[in-house]
Formats: structure tokens, sequence, C-alpha cells
């Protein structure tokens, strides 16, 4: 099976600061991957390298199988097609309107009609949680959470295959958030999507993610499940994942784990650890 | 084409067969999803509507080999909004099917609302009241903020005011400067045109003298100040708003009407006399050059009869005017500027009106100018 990104001898470099060294990734259809590391660690440079918004200095940018530097206009906009975004603001278009902001894309393609495009509309926004009757406010009248939910309403209405989420839980109270992650599961078991993140919160990454890269000196130091990254013996993982907000998170994971009597396949590493 | 290693995806396809029970079925296949529907979507609808208008066919979904949910809105919209009786899915078709089942009745349309021109006029009104209320208000805290300034000269905005002074005086010097040097060519030419014909040569430095000094100049640089400086202020104000840095400012204790808007006021109320004079300086040297070539009048002439034809008293009109056409820019540009909303659109709509509003402000203080000073200032020869 192809990959649905593939990142391959990438270098990143900002005058002397080099950001990424002979970095290597790849995400296999379906898979949830989260991308973490310290401020600085160039974790969200990868992503826009990944969504073409940035050329990296050396190295190659497959999505796909396609590589995106050399691709032509026409083949990228068939990639962007297939691609979702969400911005860690959302990114909605302050003068449109929820349901402009939705539609969208749909009235970009021009082969749907004004009635389908609102029947889509309310379903993405069913889909996400949202009421309808907020389908005419204006994205200032909305809370952080509502913003969250609309734009992944759009970012999902092209029915993507592959979805990248910025701080998808960023700004959002511990409720909404744990909402926002189980919304992000429930559409990825429904729609098979493949998932690419950036994430601080340790609760949605463990929650969430099928891999973890970890992305530290330059390069990604360890690739794999929660317990084999934890298993590394690097400074950035020990505080990360093993400091006392880490130990909390992995530990308020594994007791729920074993309440519902399903055993996430990544918590297993982290139900060794005494609980705090 | 999508090749997958297993088989082959088709194009999306409908064929009509008979079902165990002899009734007609409806078979569809290939991919319904977004990438194959994007160029025929409008094609396989009315199709779908044709087969779906007889409710007793069977359908069976089973041989979709892609399905999302715009091919299953597609369907469904066909159906009327509705399975029908007999239907056939494939497991994991049932998704988006369930979540289409979900979906209610669309919105319903506003009621509509027979007052919405009396309600406008109303709002228009409330909206005036409301500025006039805001820049009242504005004004007035600037005066209270003046007296602060004056008893504690220390604690003043230097800096800021110096830096302001910089940006929309001294920066705007070349731009003021080549557009005064063309108007009062321009103004030259044409008026040399008709002072030939009746042979009143002289009357040139008469015409631009008080023409320039006492109205063209001060007009035409707050009209380009509006432009230049004004708008850069609305926008600077309206993205502070938008960035939480006047409520950081507010949390501080800092009041912004100190911090940002006096020393603009303060820099623009004394920048503008100097860049009226520097305008209409430059104006008068491009109007001479030109009626030296049109009319023969040497510019050591030009010079030296200016003083014999405009009084004075046209220059302190002129400076005079520079101050109050400088506060009330600045004013209105930060009166727009606090007002944004904290959305894009919203800049960009304040930015419009603070240009268009401060240029007709100006004019309209102009007039007021006109009207006080009429008399005065003009020898009649």
């Amino acid at each position: 099976m192809t990959p649905a990104i593939e990142v391959e001898g990438l270098w990143t470099q900002f005058g002397d600061h080099v950001v990424h060294r002979d970095l290597n990734l790849s995400v296999m259809p379906g898979e949830v991957v989260s991308l973490v590391g310290g401020s600085g660690s160039g974790k969200t440079t990868l992503m826009r390298q990944m969504l073409g918004l940035e050329t990296p200095t050396r190295g190659t940018v497959k999505v796909f199988g396609i590589p995106l530097q050399d691709a032509d206009a026409a083949t990228l906009k068939k990639i962007r097609k297939r691609w979702g975004v969400l911005f860690q603001e959302g990114a909605l278009y302050s003068a449109l309107s929820v349901l402009d902001n939705i539609a969208l894309p749909l009235r970009e393609l021009r082969s749907f009609d004004e009635e389908f495009i609102r029947d889509m509309v309310m379903l993405k926004l069913d889909m996400v949680g949202i009421e309808r009757r907020h389908a005419s406010k204006m994205p200032a009248d909305l809370s952080g959470g509502m913003i969250k939910r609309i734009a992944l309403a759009r970012a999902l209405v092209l029915e993507p295959e592959l979805v990248f989420l910025d701080e998808p839980t960023a700004g959002l109270d511990p409720d909404r958030s744990e909402s926002f992650v189980s919304l992000i599961q429930q559409l990825h078991r429904e729609l098979n999507l493949t998932v690419v993140m950036v994430t601080h919160d340790l609760d949605t990454l463990v929650s969430l993610s099928d891999k973890i890269a970890v992305l530290a000196e330059q390069r990604v130091i360890v690739y794999g499940t929660l317990a084999e990254a934890i298993a590394v013996q690097h400074p950035f993982i020990f505080t990360f994942f093993l400091g006392e907000r880490g130990l909390r998170a992995l530990s308020a994971v594994s007791a729920a784990a074993k309440l519902a009597g399903k055993g996430h396949g990544a918590v297993s590493g982290a139900s060794k650890q005494p609980p705090v | 084409m999508q090749v997958e290693p297993a088989q082959t995806i088709l194009d999306p396809a409908v064929n009509e067969s008979r079902g165990g029970d002899g009734a007609p079925m409806i078979e569809l296949s290939g991919a319904w999803d977004i990438r194959a529907l994007e160029s025929r979507a409008q094609r396989l609808k009315l199709h779908l509507a044709r087969e779906a208008a007889d409710p007793g066919k069977h359908w069976d979904l089973s041989g979709i080999q892609r399905l999302d949910h715009i091919g299953a809105l597609l369907i469904w919209q066909a159906w009327g909004k509705h399975r029908p009786a007999r239907l056939a899915l494939a497991p994991a078709q049932e998704i988006f099917f369930s979540n289409l089942d979900a979906a209610s009745a669309a919105m319903a349309a506003p009621p509509r609302d027979f007052l919405a021109p009396v309600r406008a006029l109303g709002a228009a009104m409330l909206l005036l009241q409301e500025h006039v209320l805001g820049m009242v208000q504005l004004t007035g805290q600037i005066m209270i903020d003046s007296v602060g300034l004056v008893r504690h000269p220390l604690r003043g905005p230097w800096r800021e005011i110096s830096a302001s002074l910089f940006r929309v005086g001294a920066q705007a010097l070349s731009i003021t400067a080549l557009v005064g040097f063309l108007i009062g060519i321009v103004l030259s030419y044409l008026s040399s045109e008709q002072l030939k014909a009746v042979g009143a040569n002289v009357f040139i430095v008469n015409i631009l003298g008080i023409g320039i000094i006492r109205e063209l100049g001060p007009v035409i640089t707050a009209v380009l100040v509006a432009g230049r400086s004004g708008s850069a202020i609305t926008a600077q104000l309206g993205v502070m708003r938008v960035t939480e840095e006047l409520d950081a400012l507010s949390v501080m204790g800092i009041p912004h009407t100190v911090r940002l808007i006096l020393p603009k006021i303060v820099a623009l109320s004394f920048a503008m006399p100097l860049l009226i004079l520097w305008t209409s300086a430059v104006a008068l040297v491009g109007g001479a050059i030109s009626a030296e070539m049109q009319l023969g009048i040497s510019v050591p002439n030009f010079i030296k009869s200016l003083p014999l034809a405009v009084p004075v008293f046209n220059l302190w009109l002129a400076m005079g005017k520079g101050v109050v056409f400088g506060a009330l820019i600045a004013l209105t540009a930060c009166h727009y500027g606090l007002r944004v909303q904290p959305n894009t659109e919203s800049l960009g709509i304040g930015t419009t009106n603070s240009v268009v509003t401060s240029i007709t402000v100006v004019i309209i203080a102009d007039a007021i100018f006109a009207v006080m000073f009429a008399d005065i200032g003009i020898t009649l020869l």
C-alpha cells in the first residue's frame, strides 16, 4: 500500500538555523499519527511542508505517493481536494456565515446545486454536533469550541481521505476537548480517515493516536506506539511523558480503560506506571 | 482514476434488472464518491430521480465499491429524502444513510419583515447618534488627557509623539511635494491659457498665490494625509483591537487614549501646518516654472510680486486650517480604529469609512473657514 504521507531526507534551514536534519517519516492510510516535540522542534513547520505551504530546503514530501515539490498546479489541486485541514484557530472566513463557510469548498467545485449543498452542510453540522440554527450565524458570534467544530465540518465537507489537525484541543475546556476528541475518534472510525495532528495535549495524544512521532534533535527520535515512545531514553520524552503532568494523564487514561474494560493498545505501557 | 491493488474502481453506474420476485430492481455499482461524482452529479441525479419515481422498485446498493456522504446524499435526495421501501445495503454503507436519516427537515426560512425599511432607517439614525456620541466622548477624553499632559509634562508620551511626527510628517514630504508640484504646474498651465486670451498675464501670481496658499494647499495636503496616515492609524488601532493589545494596555492601567491617541492627534496637529507650508511652496514653484514657460514671467519676478498679491494673513489662515484639519483627521481615524470589531471584514470597512469620513469632515471644515474669513486676506485691485 502506498503511504498516505512519505517524508524522505527532509532538511529545513532558516539561515544558519537547522530545524530538520535528514528527517524521515511515513504515515500509512487509516493511521492516526501525532507529531510531538518541544517548542521550536519544527512540528508546525513539518505539517506546513506536508500541506505544501512551505518548501523544505532539501528532501521530498510525498502525499498519496505524489511529490509535492515537483507536482504541477493541476495535480496539486487534485491532492488538495483529497485532504482537509483544521487550523489551530479554526481560520473560518469572518466575512461569511457558518453555512457559507462550510459550503465554500463544495461551491468551488461547481458541480452541485444549491439544495444539495445546503443539505450537505446541514449533514456535516449534525456530524460535528452543531445545531442547525447556528448555520446563519457569523463566526464572530460563536464560542471557541463551536468554531473548532465548524472548522472541522469545513475540513470534512469534501470527504477527505487525509485530515490534518493543528492543536485540535488547544483553547478548549476539558469537557469540550473531551467531546472533541471523541468526535474525531468517531469520525475516524466511520470515515476511515488518515489523521496527522500536532498536539501538546497529553490527553488528546494518548486517546487518539495510533502512532506518535517525537521530534527532537532535528529529527524523529522515535516513531511508534505510545509504549514504544515511552520506552526510549531521552530527556524530552522523560519530561514530556513521565513528568508529573504526563503521568497524571497516562494513569487517568489507563484507569478509564480498565473501568471501560477495554485496553487501548497503547496504554499497556502506561499502566505499569504507579498511579499518582 | 485511482487504482487500488485489489480491484479497479469503476465509474458510477445505474443498472436495471429483475429481482427474485420479478419486481424491477435498480442496482448501483462503481464509485459513488466525490471524486467520481464531481463531474457527473447533475446527470446521475436526474437519472436516479427518474428511476425513483416508481416507489415499488427494489434498490440494491451493495454493489457500490466506494460510497461517501456526497454519494449517499445524492441518492437520498433522489429518493425524496427518505429510504425506499425495499433497499439492500452493505453493512459498511449503513452509517452514511443513518446519518442522513437523522437529518430532519431543513431550516425554515425566516418570516418576511415588512417593517425592514423603517428598521433600517432607525438603525442608521442610532448609528449616527452613536458615532457623534463616540466622537464627543473621545474629544472630551483627549481634552482631559491634554490637561494631564500640561500638568505633568515629564510623564507625557513624548517618544510616541516623536515617532508619530516622523511617520506622519517627515515620511510624507516626498509624496506631498510630488502631488503639489504637479497641481501647481497644471493649475498654472490652465490659467495662463485663459489669462493670455484677455491679456491679463500678471494676474497669474494672484490666482496661484491666493488659490494655492489659501485653499488648494491645505485641502490637497489634508486629503493626502487622510489617505496616507488616517488609514494607517485606523488599521493600526483596529489590528490592536483584533489582537487584544488594546485590552492588554487597559488591564495594565495604561489608558490607551494617552499612549496611542493623544500622540497621534498632537503629531498630526503639528505636522499638518508644516506639510501644508511645504506643499504650497512646492506647488508655487511648479506654478512659477509653468508661468515662465507659458507667459514669460520669470521665476524671480513671480516670487518678488507674490507678497504684493497675497497678504500674509492667508499664510496664517492656512496654518490654522492645518492644525484643525490635522486634529480632525487624527480624531476621525482613531474613532473608527477603536470601533473595529475583532474580525477581518470590520477592519476593512472601518478603514474605508475612516478615510471617507475624514475627507468629508475636512471639506466641511474648509467650507466653514471660507465663510468665517470670507472678506479677510483678499486684496482687491
